[in-house]
């Protein structure tokens, strides 16, 4: 079969690969219609996660038919079904499974040992992203094998729903969801969001649907303020006003209530101080992120507001004025998305028509073109905020 | 005319400051060309470099030339590469004047610490120039209606109200505000 595969940094080439097939009797053999390229690939595209191997085949958002099923998931898919993958794979039976904390399933990861090493506990199994996450083929391929496929599904239902509507059910919309919801948005609420990529833009309407009284939308590219005008977000261009002056207007000087960070660990590098020490550790690798999104939401939030971070960090950061962040009372949350948390709820949004999420969707191409598209998805070209690809 | 590429915060538009830039380095260019074809012998003798009159003069020739090219051409960028160029030979010619016993030594110097300020100029307005695009990039894609949503943000705020958070997702108890400011009117009473 065909499959985009990790050679090294800025080295992804569709090859052929080995179909894959059923290993565990909860495994699940899926043909991809459709899959698109997150903005966390471009973090092993880049070179910035550790713990990739040549070979690996990338993708963490895909969606296709069911081809085979072990005997185990049989229970629960047959042959036919048209599923959503989540990117994390969960066993729906441990003690965080059973809370509800998906992305930090104790079961999945199989390379757990390291993780624990790296993390000090595990956290769980992610498709085609390292193997610090249990070294899983990934999803930008004709198939996949699905492993815990009982549990790691999203089933769409027969009503009409294109792939491109629901793709986005696996990954991004869920987890601006999220972003939105562990701010616990107030109708006085300002949510300020750092990064209008395709997670931002779901952010935005999150935080619209869930009814704050101001968004704020912070980024650089002007396709991308565009679209989160269209979201219904005011917008900052970091490039050409102050960030930090700006959301003083908007808030009457005493900051959003909620920010979120919707850009992770390859913060562009501008020309203020932090950014340029950052890029300097970085590249003598003595600090593993660029953490300027992180200062500048705990410089302006409001004291006892709240940080919500989607963003993926990998590893060290420096210089965090932990100082103000407790004494302004700030609090924190963050992690990777527990995706089926929240699947069941926005497909109904879905269906009912409240969002349709393929408004993201600026390219779609082939699968053999994947490779060119991660690099204008990267250096963010010809307006592109999303790419999908069609095996 | 060369314009702003992809990489930059305005992609596509003229680079108007630059393009000002190459046109007022070549207006300086016309003026130091004729300076040097009429009073090249006052020039000399002020640098204490007499006898090269004739350089001089051929020296303003090639600036004015190189000016009437910056402001007569569409792209000035290989105009100001010749300036760069143009700019080394100067400053060679004048590092003669350093040897021997040059009674006008500290001229020498102050008329080498200029060129190097100038050159410094053309090499920035050069770079700059061969950096950008000389068509002007595709139009900007227009996003303004990928909202995503049926009606307009403003009527859609609010519409997933109905979303319970689950308990552990929400704001600490101890963390919300005392009086509610939620439209319901749900939530703690401000203590007596």
């Amino acid at each position: 079969m065909k499959a985009l595969v990790w050679h090294k940094p800025s080295d992804i080439r569709c090859e052929e690969v080995p179909d894959p097939k059923i290993e565990h009797p909860r495994d699940a053999i899926i043909r991809v219609t459709t899959c698109a390229i997150c903005g966390s690939d471009l973090h092993l595209y880049n070179g910035y996660m550790p713990g990739m191997v040549n070979g690996d085949v990338v993708g963490h958002e895909f969606m296709g038919e069911v081809m085979e099923v072990g005997p185990e998931a049989k229970g629960a898919l047959k042959v036919g079904d048209r599923i959503v993958v989540p990117f994390t794979i969960f066993c729906g039976e441990c003690e965080q499974c059973r809370r509800g904390n998906f992305s930090v399933c104790e079961t999945t990861n199989r390379n757990r040992e390291v993780a624990a090493k790296a993390f000090g506990r595990t956290t769980a199994g992610l498709f085609g992203y390292t193997h610090l996450t249990g070294g899983y083929q990934g999803g930008q391929a004709e198939y996949v094998r699905v492993p815990f496929a009982d549990k790691t599904h999203i089933k769409v239902p027969k009503s009409g729903l294109t792939d491109e509507q629901v793709l986005f059910l696996g990954d991004i919309f869920p987890t601006g969801w999220q972003a939105a919801v562990q701010c616990d948005i107030e109708p006085t609420d300002t949510v300020a969001i750092w990064g209008a990529g395709p997670v931002g833009q779901m952010a935005i309407r999150s935080a619209v649907l869930l009814g704050a009284k101001q968004v704020v939308a912070i980024d650089r590219v002007p396709e991308r303020l565009d679209m989160a005008r269209a979201g219904g977000a005011v917008t900052i261009n970091f490039e050409e006003e102050s960030v930090i002056e700006r959301l003083d207007d908007l808030t009457s000087g005493k900051g959003p209530e909620k920010c979120i960070d919707c850009v992770g660990l390859e913060a562009h590098i501008t020309s203020h101080v932090d950014s340029m020490y950052d890029r300097v550790k970085q590249a003598v690798m003595a600090e593993s992120d660029r953490p300027h999104v992180l200062r500048e939401m705990i410089y302006v939030c409001r004291p006892a507001g709240t940080i919500s971070v989607p963003g993926v960090y990998g590893g060290l950061v420096d210089k965090i004025p932990f100082g103000a962040s407790m004494n302004k009372g700030l609090t924190w949350r963050m992690g990777q998305t527990h995706v089926n948390r929240w699947t069941d709820d926005l497909l109904r949004r879905i269906e009912e028509g409240q969002i349709d999420p393929s408004f993201v969707i600026t390219h779609t191409q082939p699968l053999e073109r994947g490779p060119e598209m991660y690099q204008t998805f990267r250096d963010k070209q010809d307006g592109c905020i999303k790419v999908v690809l069609k095996p | 005319m060369r314009y702003e590429t992809e990489r930059t915060g305005r992609r596509g538009h003229p680079d108007s400051t630059t393009d000002a830039l190459a046109r007022g380095l070549g207006v300086f260019s016309i003026a130091l060309g004729l300076v040097e074809v009429v009073a090249a012998r006052s020039l000399t003798r002020a640098l204490g470099m007499q006898g090269n009159e004739t350089l001089v003069r051929l020296y303003g020739l090639r600036e004015i030339a190189k000016g009437v090219g910056i402001l007569a051409s569409n792209d000035p960028m290989p105009w100001m590469w010749g300036r760069v160029a143009g700019d080394a030979l100067d400053l060679a010619t004048l590092a003669t004047g350093l040897e021997g016993d040059n009674p006008k030594r500290d001229n020498v110097m102050l008329a080498l610490a200029s060129v190097a300020g100038v050159t410094a100029l053309d090499i920035y307005c050069a770079q700059t120039l061969s950096r950008e695009s000389p068509t002007p990039l595709p139009p900007m894609r227009d996003y303004s209606d990928r909202s995503g949503l049926p009606r307009p943000p403003k009527a859609m705020r609010g519409a997933a109200r109905d979303f319970e958070a689950p308990r552990d997702f929400r704001t600490p108890e101890a963390l919300r505000p005392w009086t509610s400011s939620r439209p319901d009117g749900a939530g703690r009473e401000q203590p007596a």
